[in-house]
Protein backbone atom coordinates (compact mmCIF):
# COMPACT_ATOMS: atom_id res chain seq x y z
CA UNK A 1 0.00 0.00 0.00
CA UNK A 2 1.62 3.71 -0.94
CA UNK A 3 1.91 5.66 2.27
CA UNK A 4 1.18 9.09 2.38
CA UNK A 5 4.08 11.95 3.00
CA UNK A 6 3.43 14.41 4.98
CA UNK A 7 6.50 17.16 5.35
CA UNK A 8 6.51 20.50 6.82
CA UNK A 9 10.04 22.20 6.04
CA UNK A 10 11.91 23.90 9.21
CA UNK A 11 11.38 27.86 9.12
CA UNK A 12 9.45 28.14 6.47
CA UNK A 13 5.24 28.14 6.76
CA UNK A 14 4.35 24.93 4.07
CA UNK A 15 3.17 21.79 4.40
CA UNK A 16 3.43 19.59 1.73
CA UNK A 17 1.49 16.33 1.52
CA UNK A 18 1.76 13.21 -1.50
CA UNK A 19 0.18 10.19 -1.98
CA UNK A 20 0.36 7.79 -4.91
CA UNK A 21 -3.42 5.89 -6.04
CA UNK A 22 -3.94 3.00 -8.00
CA UNK A 23 -6.08 5.05 -10.57
CA UNK A 24 -6.23 6.97 -13.47
CA UNK A 25 -5.93 10.67 -13.28
CA UNK A 26 -8.83 11.60 -14.51
CA UNK A 27 -10.83 9.37 -12.14
CA UNK A 28 -8.46 10.66 -9.08
CA UNK A 29 -9.71 14.28 -10.05
CA UNK A 30 -13.11 13.15 -9.86
CA UNK A 31 -12.91 11.93 -6.26
CA UNK A 32 -11.58 15.58 -5.24
CA UNK A 33 -14.18 18.00 -7.28
CA UNK A 34 -17.10 16.14 -7.15
CA UNK A 35 -18.96 15.93 -3.88
CA UNK A 36 -20.88 12.78 -4.34
CA UNK A 37 -17.54 10.98 -4.17
CA UNK A 38 -15.28 13.78 -1.94
CA UNK A 39 -17.85 13.03 1.30
CA UNK A 40 -16.95 9.07 0.97
CA UNK A 41 -13.37 9.51 1.83
CA UNK A 42 -12.24 12.92 3.47
CA UNK A 43 -11.46 12.79 6.81
CA UNK A 44 -11.69 10.32 9.35
CA UNK A 45 -14.41 7.20 9.12
CA UNK A 46 -16.05 7.87 12.32
CA UNK A 47 -17.22 11.79 11.35
CA UNK A 48 -19.82 12.31 8.87
CA UNK A 49 -18.84 15.15 5.89
CA UNK A 50 -21.59 17.03 5.08
CA UNK A 51 -21.17 19.56 2.25
CA UNK A 52 -23.03 23.19 2.49
CA UNK A 53 -21.65 24.69 -1.32
CA UNK A 54 -18.84 22.59 -3.88
CA UNK A 55 -18.99 25.20 -6.61
CA UNK A 56 -15.66 24.01 -8.47
CA UNK A 57 -15.06 26.67 -10.98
CA UNK A 58 -12.76 29.86 -10.64
CA UNK A 59 -14.40 32.05 -7.73
CA UNK A 60 -16.63 29.43 -6.63
CA UNK A 61 -16.91 28.87 -2.75
CA UNK A 62 -16.82 25.70 -1.08
CA UNK A 63 -17.70 25.04 2.52
CA UNK A 64 -18.06 21.44 4.54
CA UNK A 65 -18.43 20.16 8.13
CA UNK A 66 -17.50 17.21 9.94
CA UNK A 67 -19.52 15.67 12.74
CA UNK A 68 -17.93 13.79 14.99
CA UNK A 69 -19.72 10.99 16.97
CA UNK A 70 -20.60 13.48 20.11
CA UNK A 71 -22.08 15.66 17.37
CA UNK A 72 -19.60 18.51 17.25
CA UNK A 73 -18.74 19.78 14.30
CA UNK A 74 -15.78 20.86 12.64
CA UNK A 75 -16.37 23.84 9.79
CA UNK A 76 -13.91 24.48 6.83
CA UNK A 77 -14.38 27.14 3.44
CA UNK A 78 -12.75 28.94 0.77
CA UNK A 79 -12.54 29.74 -2.96
CA UNK A 80 -11.42 27.89 -5.52
CA UNK A 81 -9.28 30.65 -7.89
CA UNK A 82 -8.72 29.41 -11.07
CA UNK A 83 -10.82 27.27 -13.33
CA UNK A 84 -9.69 23.86 -11.25
CA UNK A 85 -8.47 21.25 -13.71
CA UNK A 86 -6.78 17.94 -13.31
CA UNK A 87 -3.61 19.94 -13.86
CA UNK A 88 -4.20 21.93 -10.86
CA UNK A 89 -6.96 22.71 -8.37
CA UNK A 90 -5.79 26.58 -6.35
CA UNK A 91 -8.31 27.49 -3.52
CA UNK A 92 -7.82 29.10 -0.09
CA UNK A 93 -8.59 27.15 3.03
CA UNK A 94 -10.06 28.17 6.49
CA UNK A 95 -10.75 26.65 9.40
CA UNK A 96 -13.80 28.11 11.03
CA UNK A 97 -12.14 26.90 14.77
CA UNK A 98 -9.71 29.65 13.49
CA UNK A 99 -10.52 32.27 11.84
CA UNK A 100 -8.38 34.71 9.55
CA UNK A 101 -5.69 31.90 9.74
CA UNK A 102 -6.53 30.81 6.03
CA UNK A 103 -4.18 29.16 3.77
CA UNK A 104 -3.61 28.85 -0.35
CA UNK A 105 -3.32 25.37 -1.14
CA UNK A 106 -2.14 23.98 -4.67
CA UNK A 107 -3.41 20.44 -5.20
CA UNK A 108 -1.29 18.59 -8.44
CA UNK A 109 -2.10 15.16 -9.91
CA UNK A 110 0.97 13.79 -12.60
CA UNK A 111 -0.15 9.99 -13.74
CA UNK A 112 2.18 7.44 -14.25
CA UNK A 113 1.76 4.12 -16.17
CA UNK A 114 -1.89 4.38 -15.09
CA UNK A 115 -0.88 5.29 -11.48
CA UNK A 116 -1.95 8.85 -10.37
CA UNK A 117 0.31 10.74 -7.42
CA UNK A 118 -1.47 13.66 -5.92
CA UNK A 119 0.51 16.44 -4.50
CA UNK A 120 -0.81 19.40 -2.28
CA UNK A 121 1.29 22.25 -1.10
CA UNK A 122 -0.27 24.65 1.39
CA UNK A 123 1.27 27.67 2.08
CA UNK A 124 0.63 29.56 6.08
CA UNK A 125 0.52 33.06 6.80
CA UNK A 126 3.25 32.13 9.59
CA UNK A 127 4.94 29.48 11.37
CA UNK A 128 2.70 30.01 14.62
CA UNK A 129 -0.24 30.04 12.49
CA UNK A 130 0.48 26.68 10.63
CA UNK A 131 1.58 24.86 13.31
CA UNK A 132 -2.01 25.94 15.56
CA UNK A 133 -4.35 25.41 12.62
CA UNK A 134 -3.25 22.32 11.75
CA UNK A 135 -3.05 20.99 15.61
CA UNK A 136 -6.71 22.85 16.38
CA UNK A 137 -8.28 21.90 13.09
CA UNK A 138 -7.24 18.63 10.83
CA UNK A 139 -6.29 16.81 14.34
CA UNK A 140 -9.67 17.73 15.83
CA UNK A 141 -10.14 14.08 14.61
CA UNK A 142 -7.67 11.73 15.82
CA UNK A 143 -7.42 12.54 19.23
CA UNK A 144 -8.69 9.20 20.48
CA UNK A 145 -6.20 7.29 17.65
CA UNK A 146 -3.43 9.35 19.74
CA UNK A 147 -4.40 9.01 23.06
CA UNK A 148 -4.29 4.75 22.24
CA UNK A 149 -1.06 5.95 21.08
CA UNK A 150 0.09 8.14 24.51
CA UNK A 151 -1.19 5.11 26.47
CA UNK A 152 0.90 3.08 24.43
CA UNK A 153 3.96 5.20 24.91
CA UNK A 154 3.19 6.05 28.78
CA UNK A 155 5.84 3.45 30.06
CA UNK A 156 8.42 5.13 27.41
CA UNK A 157 9.93 8.24 28.48
CA UNK A 158 12.22 9.92 25.83
CA UNK A 159 15.39 11.08 27.15
CA UNK A 160 17.01 14.11 25.51
CA UNK B 1 11.86 19.16 10.66
CA UNK B 2 12.79 16.09 8.29
CA UNK B 3 10.27 14.06 6.47
CA UNK B 4 8.87 11.43 8.94
CA UNK B 5 8.76 7.67 8.00
CA UNK B 6 6.13 7.34 10.76
CA UNK B 7 4.54 4.08 9.53
CA UNK B 8 7.67 2.54 10.45
CA UNK B 9 7.82 4.36 14.04
CA UNK B 10 4.26 3.20 14.10
CA UNK B 11 5.13 -0.56 13.13
CA UNK B 12 8.09 -0.80 15.41
CA UNK B 13 6.19 0.42 18.66
CA UNK B 14 3.02 -2.01 17.56
CA UNK B 15 5.17 -5.19 19.18
CA UNK B 16 4.92 -4.87 22.87
CA UNK B 17 8.53 -6.81 23.31
CA UNK B 18 9.97 -4.12 21.59
CA UNK B 19 7.97 -1.18 23.40
CA UNK B 20 9.40 -3.45 26.54
CA UNK B 21 13.56 -3.07 25.01
CA UNK B 22 12.61 0.61 24.48
CA UNK B 23 11.52 1.24 27.83
CA UNK B 24 14.48 -0.88 29.16
CA UNK B 25 16.87 1.76 26.78
CA UNK B 26 15.50 4.52 28.88
CA UNK B 27 17.71 3.51 31.38
CA UNK B 28 20.75 4.08 29.26
CA UNK B 29 23.28 1.96 26.26
CA UNK B 30 22.00 -2.18 26.48
CA UNK B 31 23.58 -5.29 24.96
CA UNK B 32 21.99 -7.62 22.89
CA UNK B 33 22.32 -10.19 25.67
CA UNK B 34 21.59 -7.73 28.58
CA UNK B 35 18.28 -6.69 26.11
CA UNK B 36 17.51 -10.86 26.20
CA UNK B 37 17.79 -11.29 29.98
CA UNK B 38 14.41 -10.38 31.05
CA UNK B 39 12.42 -12.80 28.13
CA UNK B 40 12.72 -16.23 27.47
CA UNK B 41 13.30 -15.06 24.12
CA UNK B 42 16.59 -16.14 22.46
CA UNK B 43 19.48 -13.47 21.50
CA UNK B 44 18.75 -13.94 17.85
CA UNK B 45 15.30 -13.28 18.19
CA UNK B 46 16.12 -10.26 20.23
CA UNK B 47 18.69 -9.31 17.43
CA UNK B 48 15.67 -9.45 15.11
CA UNK B 49 13.21 -7.12 16.83
CA UNK B 50 16.80 -4.25 17.47
CA UNK B 51 16.86 -4.95 13.71
CA UNK B 52 13.12 -3.09 13.12
CA UNK B 53 13.52 -0.46 15.55
CA UNK B 54 17.02 0.40 13.97
CA UNK B 55 14.94 0.26 10.48
CA UNK B 56 12.38 3.07 12.40
CA UNK B 57 15.02 5.16 13.56
CA UNK B 58 13.78 4.75 16.89
CA UNK B 59 17.72 3.18 18.30
CA UNK B 60 21.19 3.39 17.01
CA UNK B 61 23.54 0.84 17.82
CA UNK B 62 27.39 1.18 18.14
CA UNK B 63 30.09 -1.78 19.22
CA UNK B 64 31.64 -1.75 22.43
CA UNK B 65 34.74 -4.60 22.47
CA UNK B 66 32.87 -7.45 21.35
CA UNK B 67 29.53 -6.64 22.11
CA UNK B 68 26.92 -4.29 20.65
CA UNK B 69 25.42 -1.67 22.24
CA UNK B 70 22.33 -0.18 21.45
CA UNK B 71 21.03 3.00 22.10
CA UNK B 72 17.16 4.88 22.19
CA UNK B 73 17.07 7.89 19.43
CA UNK B 74 14.47 9.95 21.25
CA UNK B 75 13.82 12.45 17.70
CA UNK B 76 11.31 9.82 16.49
CA UNK B 77 9.15 9.31 19.70
CA UNK B 78 8.73 12.94 19.83
CA UNK B 79 8.09 13.22 15.84
CA UNK B 80 5.61 10.27 16.51
CA UNK B 81 3.41 12.67 19.27
CA UNK B 82 3.50 16.25 18.18
CA UNK B 83 1.00 17.48 15.81
CA UNK B 84 2.84 16.64 12.30
CA UNK B 85 1.69 12.76 13.13
CA UNK B 86 -1.73 14.10 13.62
CA UNK B 87 -2.37 15.56 10.75
CA UNK B 88 -0.26 12.21 8.67
CA UNK B 89 -1.98 10.22 10.63
CA UNK B 90 -5.72 12.49 9.17
CA UNK B 91 -4.74 12.18 5.81
CA UNK B 92 -3.26 8.35 6.34
CA UNK B 93 -7.09 7.47 7.29
CA UNK B 94 -8.63 9.38 4.41
CA UNK B 95 -6.38 8.39 1.78
CA UNK B 96 -7.10 4.79 2.72
CA UNK B 97 -10.61 5.04 2.07
CA UNK B 98 -10.01 7.16 -1.05
CA UNK B 99 -7.61 4.32 -1.97
CA UNK B 100 -10.96 1.88 -1.59
CA UNK B 101 -13.46 4.55 -3.18
CA UNK B 102 -11.33 4.25 -6.56
CA UNK B 103 -11.07 0.18 -6.36
CA UNK B 104 -15.07 0.20 -6.04
CA UNK B 105 -15.30 2.79 -8.68
CA UNK B 106 -13.21 1.38 -11.37
CA UNK B 107 -14.58 -2.21 -10.25
CA UNK B 108 -18.14 -0.43 -11.33
CA UNK B 109 -17.38 3.12 -12.70
CA UNK B 110 -21.24 4.37 -12.43
CA UNK B 111 -22.18 3.16 -8.95
CA UNK B 112 -24.63 5.80 -8.43
CA UNK B 113 -25.73 7.22 -12.10
CA UNK B 114 -28.50 9.38 -10.12
CA UNK B 115 -25.93 11.17 -7.83
CA UNK B 116 -23.42 11.47 -10.78
CA UNK B 117 -26.07 13.39 -13.04
CA UNK B 118 -27.10 15.64 -9.79
CA UNK B 119 -23.65 16.94 -9.52
CA UNK B 120 -23.03 17.30 -13.05
CA UNK B 121 -26.22 19.39 -13.27
CA UNK B 122 -25.42 21.54 -10.34
CA UNK B 123 -21.65 22.06 -11.44
CA UNK B 124 -22.04 22.55 -15.10
CA UNK B 125 -25.35 24.41 -14.90
CA UNK B 126 -24.33 26.96 -12.42
CA UNK B 127 -25.05 30.35 -13.92
CA UNK B 128 -21.54 31.79 -13.04
CA UNK B 129 -19.75 28.83 -14.55
CA UNK B 130 -17.09 29.57 -16.96
CA UNK B 131 -16.38 28.01 -20.20
CA UNK B 132 -12.82 28.09 -21.63
CA UNK B 133 -12.38 31.13 -24.53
Amino acid sequence: MSETKVQAPEGVPFIDVSREFDAPRDLVYRAFVDPELLVQWLGPQKYKMIIDIYDVRAGGTWRYVHRDPDGNEYGFHGVFHGDPTPDGIVQTFEFEGAPGHVSLDKLSLEEHDGRTTVRTHSVYQSLEARDAVVESGMAAGMDEGFNRLDVLLGNLVPVA
Amino acid sequence: MQPTSLDAVFGALADPTRRAILARLTAGDRTVAELAAPFAMSQPAVSRHLKVLEGAGLITRTRRATARLSHLEAAPLRDATEWLAKYQAWWDESHGRLDALLARLQADPTPDPSGDRTTERSIDDHPGRRRNP
